[in-house]
């Protein structure tokens, strides 16, 4: 009991409250003491107890003095409690309700209950041993760290030197990290934040890293990075190694097609995929076997090959009813169309539009007038006027 | 109390000047910066490069690592692949170097396409692939951009080098999905008909660009060709007759 200090509950810089509990009593080892049923307030620094009603007396215990913690089960007529092994006092101690003790321990007991959470918060406090570490203020911002601290006021040379301290201190942590590969690894996390924050710096300034379009697009594919990309190493090979990429590469590319219009020619598939994919590349042989696999898992792209021998995945849900609904619609709305026109109107490529009127003709959905002035499609009056 | 000492002219001028030197001095610091900052971007690059070349095996086996490259090589623009040709790439065209290249030619197809429709160069194209790269790979030949895209052809048809002339261009957008003729039917809504130099000066085509669109539209029978004037017209009947129809 004699390591306790009469104290109060304001917190000190950089202490925080983590719980309290009403309804405790404190021991002194064995015995029990007058100071019953106060609450107890468990911050990053201290234990403290303060009487619950008359608020006038209040303990305060370092967590910094506590050595390891036991439980005690409730039994009959007998409270749970948490059983606190205290290390001897430190000399100079503020004074407090006891001069000595025969016992290095205390004992909280929980009337209220409660024990369980509480005794969590205090693990957590003696694991974090916030009361080691010196409180440090957070920065006023845009205060330049390192000027505010000098006694005189910097002046402009001061701030001049600082940055160019800091931009030192930048130089050689970038030296350091890619000594060799380890290093690296080492430091990758900081190494990635450090260089987005310079991009970031010079993008605010100058708008772009690069004129170069090329570049500018490969920064954009990198960043679609797939964090665990399937490879046969990983995933086996045949028929399993291609259904586990199939899945890999609907799950990428899906938003993708459906930005550029439901529809990617597969070598700008295969350029995508390889650039999220890093420097697992994949071979095109083995992404058109992956692609042949889509059906089968019903997986929301498909695989078209037209008769001009192009390749493209297409979203699924750009399905045929679909496609022959819209292109009746905009015939009926229009009176009638060429392949042109609606290739205008719905900014399609004229070849897929001939041949989405062409398909929906082959249902009934419009019908063809041929004359020198072209191909000229409107809606089926034989089918729909009954 | 003590009374302000009134501000003369003198000292009102005195500090504009003062206020003007703090200004020069501060973008004199933000120059500055900002140099400092160019220079470590590419210190930056420099390493990554040297890295992709030399540690390749070694960063594909970490997966957390790996990730972690990635993202440092998209931020500041370098490329991550750059495996070298090697004797058995140069005679067997086996190993990462085809392919890689491979991509990188799509993918400076698709970042110019919105300016040229998917029609480049060869010359163009190898110029733009040379600044894109790693600055630590090999230099690479017009054969090599070639065999490349060779090794594309598994992708289907929409990928294809023509033979225009003495040289080549790489076309990367099919006729599928090209919008190029709809833009040459939307030009001639005016006049009703085009001329292929038309095409290249009010919408800066390159001349292959122009034919190309211009004889799929007439072999799709959409135009038909007037040669009486010195330059040969292409007409839209359908656009002629439905004005007709609106002006009756």
């Amino acid at each position: 009991m004699n390591r306790f200090q009469w104290g109060d509950t304001n917190l000190s810089l950089g202490e925080d409250s983590l719980t309290n509990q009403t309804g405790i009593a404190l021991y002194d080892g064995e015995s029990k003491t007058n100071f019953e049923g106060g609450v107890a307030n468990i911050t990053s620094h201290r234990l403290v107890w303060k009487e619950q009603y008359g608020r006038t007396t209040c303990l305060s215990l370092p967590l910094s003095l506590v050595q390891r913690l036991e439980e005690q089960a409730s039994g009959f007529a007998k409270s749970a409690k948490i059983v606190v092994h205290l290390s001897s006092p430190v000399s100079g101690q503020q004074a407090g309700p006891a001069s000595s003790s025969k016992y290095d321990y205390i004992r909280l007991s929980f009337r209220d209950g409660g024990q369980q959470e509480f005794l969590r918060y205090l693990v957590q406090a003696l694991r974090e041993k916030k009361w080691e570490k010196k409180y440090v203020p957070p920065a006023p911002p845009g205060a330049p760290p390192g000027a505010v601290a000098g006694r005189h006021r910097p002046g402009i040379v001061g701030i001049e030197r600082s940055i160019q301290q800091k931009q030192q201190q930048t130089d050689t942590s970038i030296d350091q990290s890619f000594q060799d590969l380890k290093k690296l690894m080492e430091k990758a996390q900081e190494m990635v934040s450090l260089s987005k924050s310079i991009v970031t710096k010079i993008r605010d300034k100058q708008g772009e890293i690069t004129e170069d379009e090329t570049i500018k697009f490969k920064s954009y594919l990198l960043s679609m990075g797939i964090p665990n990309p399937v490879t046969k190493e990983t995933h086996g090979t045949g028929d399993k190694y291609y259904r586990e990429l199939a899945k890999e590469l609907a799950s990428v590319l899906e938003k993708p097609i459906k930005d550029c219009g439901g529809m990617m020619t597969m070598t700008d598939v295969y350029c995508r995929v390889n650039r999220a994919r890093g420097m697992e590349l994949i071979s095109p042989e083995d992404l058109l076997n992956a692609c042949e696999t889509f059906e089968e898992l019903r997986l929301p792209i498909k695989l078209r090959r037209f008769e001009s021998g192009v390749m493209v995945l297409q979203s699924s849900t750009h399905s045929e009813e679909e496609v022959i609904k819209k292109t009746t619609e905009v015939v009926e709305s229009k009176g009638s169309l060429t392949a042109e026109e609606l290739a205008q109107n719905i900014g399609l490529s004229v070849i897929l539009a001939k041949e989405r009127l062409l398909l929906t003709e082959r249902v009934g959905g419009v019908c063809r007038d041929d004359s020198e002035e072209g191909l000229r499609f409107y809606p089926n009056l034989l089918l729909t006027k009954t | 109390m003590s009374r302000r000492r009134p501000v003369g002219v003198g000292a009102i001028k005195g500090k504009n000047i003062a206020q003007a030197r703090f200004k020069d001095k501060g973008s004199e610091i933000a120059d500055d910066q900002f140099a400092q900052m160019t220079k470590q971007m590419e210190t930056f690059k420099t390493y990554l490069e040297e890295f992709t070349t030399k540690h390749k095996d070694d960063i594909k086996k970490n997966p957390a690592f790996r990730a972690q490259f990635q993202e440092m090589c998209a931020a500041v623009g370098v490329d991550p692949l750059a495996s070298s040709k090697g004797f058995w790439a140069e005679m067997l065209g086996v190993g990462d170097f085809y392919y890689e290249l491979g991509v990188q030619i799509i993918e400076v197809c698709l970042a110019t396409s919105h300016r040229n429709g998917g029609l480049i160069s060869i010359e163009e194209l190898r110029e733009r692939l040379i600044k894109s790269r790693s600055k630590k790979s090999q230099e690479i030949s017009y054969d090599d951009l070639l065999r490349a895209i060779k090794k594309l052809k598994a992708l289907g048809n929409g990928f294809t080098v023509l033979t225009v002339g003495n040289t080549y261009m790489v076309q990367s957008v099919p006729g599928e999905l090209t919008l190029d003729h709809t833009t040459v039917i939307q030009h001639a809504q005016k006049a009703f008909y085009v001329t292929k130099s038309m095409l290249i000066k009010d919408l800066k085509w390159e001349a292959e660009r122009a034919s190309r669109a211009l004889n799929f539209l007439v072999k799709e029978g959409l135009a038909w060709v007037d040669d009486q004037d010195s330059e040969r017209q292409f007409w839209f009947p359908s656009l002629y007759t439905a004005s007709l129809s609106v002006n009756t």
